[in-house]
């Protein structure tokens, strides 16, 4: 065939672009292809297939979607872990004159990959799967407003991971950071796919998370329950709801920044080169005011997981609740105010930088206040130390720290010694690691007796909580050392002997968040194998206060069979403190939204135009638009969007839930 | 008190809130009104009115935040109390952003700008 008709037909995609002259990627690629072929053997063999696509692909149930984000984030932790491994060992072993084991061009897309990976494919989706499974529950709805676009927004956020991850055997990621600023993520200085792999999968990933937060604010805001009032919502739903109003106001920013960013890279725009009046600042500036607003994104649900499991195994109403809420707000609002901090080096005056550090300085006020509060609701508590409230705890000690250490880069002239230094690096992996991964974490042990009708095996939860916890304190208290000493960030090899301790010590911190990792795999394993024994048939396994804790473990489709309606806060804790009784018959009827396969199909087009564009393949990008706007308009003609529950079926369910009861008792 | 199963099922099907759809005045209103503030920035363009350049488009932003403001109002239905004034919150909150985004961003970049401008263009400077 002729050249010109490979290129027309493969765009750049050629042979060569297979990485298979490295033999770490070759090597990484075998063991992730064959234990792949053994999974869709596997699922195959126990014709799986069917009931996973009717049942779970397809499925616009709030609680399968929240629990397919979830396990999204699990699996693209164990590869943003691997980056991690991989480069805690290089930086271990590079010194005296040694390269280590990973040359520049490799080591450069590991960090890049670690970091995109952490942040948009591990803590957005367990932070929105989270919010999914339990927000409709908490405010005692049926589902979320809009489930179809629900189930569309997840697998959108799967096409982007599928990209990211397709870069690791098709070509390349970006070297560039995670943040790809310019002018070194400009076509000039990245020719190559990377940064192209880095645009698209953000671009395909955040239209899911911008749809998803919308879909969650219409949900808080219009579908709670009769008598749930604003200041009579759950706290976690509070933080999901400012979250989701912050991704919706920031995420198009983060849009508009990498569209304008394609444009410079596709067709010769100059809106962050050095000519023509172009700006990389102003990327940086852009980049930024979606960033800041990012990490409260990830926070505030953590925060709204403490506050549920601080209150429920305290055995007490939260402390503060009001202030709690304003906090919460204050917090909203005050992360835009902070983005410049980010880059105060960058060349700004002083009243500029004064500005952004006090406004950051600020921002740790309402969060001093929440961690009061939690204190205060632990004392004089009956506290029970379940793993949920270990993890409470552990972020309480750990995030205090990184906040401290964030009051200290907030003084501009501080920032001057350690921007872009590891003790940037150990300060945030201190506030993220401790305070979104943690919360996570509780969250998962919180809510799993919810989602699955049984309780996680607590001893291999246990060890994977100390072996995560010293291994964050082993990993990262030698970055801030080695931070003030003066190393920086994304370094390869080093000179200096006398730094090598620290990172084997930082090393072996790593290894021990891995085995942490690997008792946490286990854990879900031992649980699976002992749900008999594990088994939580009250639905109320925690003795706990919001609503969710109020219907079956898992909760049927329909989540209750009658709205609820409230009266107080805590409105479980209510409930059951006035003697409430199941009501055991009358059940009607329940109407509810039909699966539909369009979502995946939908994101499968994404994902393909995406690939195109990266590739320069461009009647597949061609086709797979005009196929996306086809199945779009074709759905628009689906009328078959929604049935009713037959009461019999309401009826046997609630009469099932009955029986178990009665048999708990 | 909660066992009041009659509240619970009250609507699932529709939804009880009141739009408030405009009336065939409202949206000729409305019409008429962008129609007029986008003729007059055409005129004033297309005239020169207007002494200076600067002036004229200033005199047009304005005509374009008015129009905007009509926009909401007779075509969007956005009042006070639509929505339990869940409309005006959102409003007021993107305005809040898109103000911090705007005028942070003009003045973040004008330091930027002036601060770090190449050595060689500030060799011709005074």
């Amino acid at each position: 065939m002729s050249p010109d008709l490979l290129k027309l037909i493969f765009g750049r995609l050629g042979l060569e672009s297979l990485p298979l002259h490295e033999p770490i990627v070759v090597g990484t690629f075998a063991v992730v292809a064959t234990g792949g072929l053994v999974m869709l053997a596997g699922l195959t063999y126990f014709r799986v297939w069917g009931y996973l696509w009717s049942e779970w692909f397809t499925s616009v149930d709030h609680k399968r979607i929240g629990i397919m984000y979830m396990i999204l984030g699990i699996v693209m932790l164990l590869r943003g872990f691997a980056d991690a491994l991989m480069m805690r060992l290089q930086q271990a072993l590079a010194f005296g004159g040694s390269e280590g084991y990973l040359n520049s061009h490799h080591y450069d897309q590991v960090f890049t990959a670690h970091g995109v990976i952490m942040i948009f494919f591990v803590a957005m989706p367990l932070v929105t799967g989270l919010m999914n499974f339990v927000v409709p529950l908490q405010i005692g709805a049926r589902d979320v407003s809009f489930p179809f676009l629900n189930n569309f927004s997840f697998w959108m956020t799967v096409g982007g991971a599928v990209l990211v991850m397709a870069s690791l055997f098709i070509g390349e990621f970006a070297r560039t950071g995670w943040l790809a600023y310019p002018p070194l993520s400009n076509i000039g200085y990245s020719p190559d796919v990377g940064v192209d792999y880095y645009i698209w999968g953000l671009q395909v990933a955040g239209v899911g998370t911008t749809l998803s937060g919308i879909n969650l604010i219409c949900t808080i805001v219009k579908l709670r329950c009769p008598g749930m009032t604003m200041m009579r919502m759950p706290v976690f739903t509070w933080t999901a709801l400012c979250t989701n109003v912050l991704i919706v106001a920031s995420f198009p920013v983060l849009t508009v920044v990498l569209a304008l960013l394609s444009l410079d890279r596709y067709v010769g725009t100059n809106f962050f080169t050095n000519d023509f009046g172009g700006s990389p600042m102003m990327y940086v500036n852009l980049i930024w005011i979606w960033g800041h607003p990012e990490v409260y994104i990830l926070v505030l649900p953590a925060f709204g997981i403490f506050s549920e499991v601080t209150s429920t195994f305290s055995g007490k109403r939260l402390f503060g609740y009001t202030s709690m809420v304003y906090a919460t707000v204050v917090i909203t609002i005050l992360s835009y105010l902070v983005w410049l901090h980010h880059f105060f080096t960058m060349g700004s005056g002083a009243s500029v930088n004064s500005f952004f550090g006090i406004t950051t300085m600020i921002i740790s006020i309402p969060t001093g206040a929440k961690m009061f509060n939690w204190l205060f609701t632990m004392y004089r508590g009956r506290i029970r130390f379940e793993l949920p409230m270990m993890w409470t705890i552990a972020f309480m000690l750990t995030f205090v720290l990184g906040g401290m250490t964030g009051v200290l880069l907030a003084v501009p002239p501080a920032d001057f010694v350690l921007h872009n230094s590891l003790f940037l690096i150990a300060h945030f992996h201190n506030v993220i690691i401790g305070g979104v991964v943690f919360g996570a974490f509780a969250g998962i042990g919180y809510w799993f007796p919810k989602a699955f009708g049984f309780k996680l095996d607590p001893f291999w939860g246990k060890l994977s909580f100390w072996f995560w916890v010293t291994g964050f304190y082993l990993a990262f208290m030698p970055l801030y050392v080695l931070g003030l000493m003066g190393v920086t960030r994304r370094l390869r090899v080093f000179d200096d002997p006398s730094l090598q301790i620290w990172f084997i010590v930082a090393g072996i911190g790593a290894f021990l968040v891995f085995l942490g990792i690997l008792s946490m795999l286990m854990q879900f394993a031992v649980s699976f194998l002992r749900r008999e024994q594990l088994k939580d048939v009250t639905g109320d396994p925690w003795d706990a206060r919001t609503l969710e804790w109020a219907t079956s473990s898992p909760p049927p489709a329909y989540n209750f069979a009658f709205t609820p309606v409230v009266h107080d806060n805590d409105a479980w804790w209510d409930m059951k403190k006035h003697g409430y009784q199941r009501p055991l018959t009358g059940f009607k009827p329940i109407h509810m939204p039909s699966s539909t396969g369009t979502g995946i199909i939908l994101a499968g087009f994404a994902t393909a135009m995406g690939f195109g564009l990266i590739w320069y393949i461009w009647w597949l990008a061609a086709v797979s638009f005009i196929a996306m706007l086809a199945v779009g308009i074709g759905h628009t003609f689906n009328y078959h969007r929604d049935f009713d529950i037959p009461a019999d079926d309401v009826v046997r369910a609630e009469d099932a839930r009955t029986k178990l009861l009665a048999g708990a008792k | 008190m909660n066992t009041d199963t009659h509240a619970a099922h009250a609507d699932d099907h529709h939804h009880g809130d009141s739009h408030a759809h405009g009336s065939f005045s409202t949206y000729m209103l409305g019409f008429v009104l962008s129609v007029v503030l986008t003729a007059i920035p055409f005129w004033l363009v297309m005239s020169g009115a207007l002494p200076s350049k600067q002036i004229t488009a200033l005199v047009i932003m304005a005509f374009a935040v008015v129009q905007i403001v009509v926009h909401m109002i007779y075509f969007l239905h956005m009042n006070t109390t639509s929505e339990n004034g869940w409309s005006m919150m959102a409003l007021i909150f993107t305005i809040v952003m898109v103000v911090i985004a705007l005028s942070g961003s003009l003045w973040v970049m004008n330091h930027l700008n002036s601060n770090m401008m190449p050595i060689h263009q500030m060799t011709g400077m005074k």
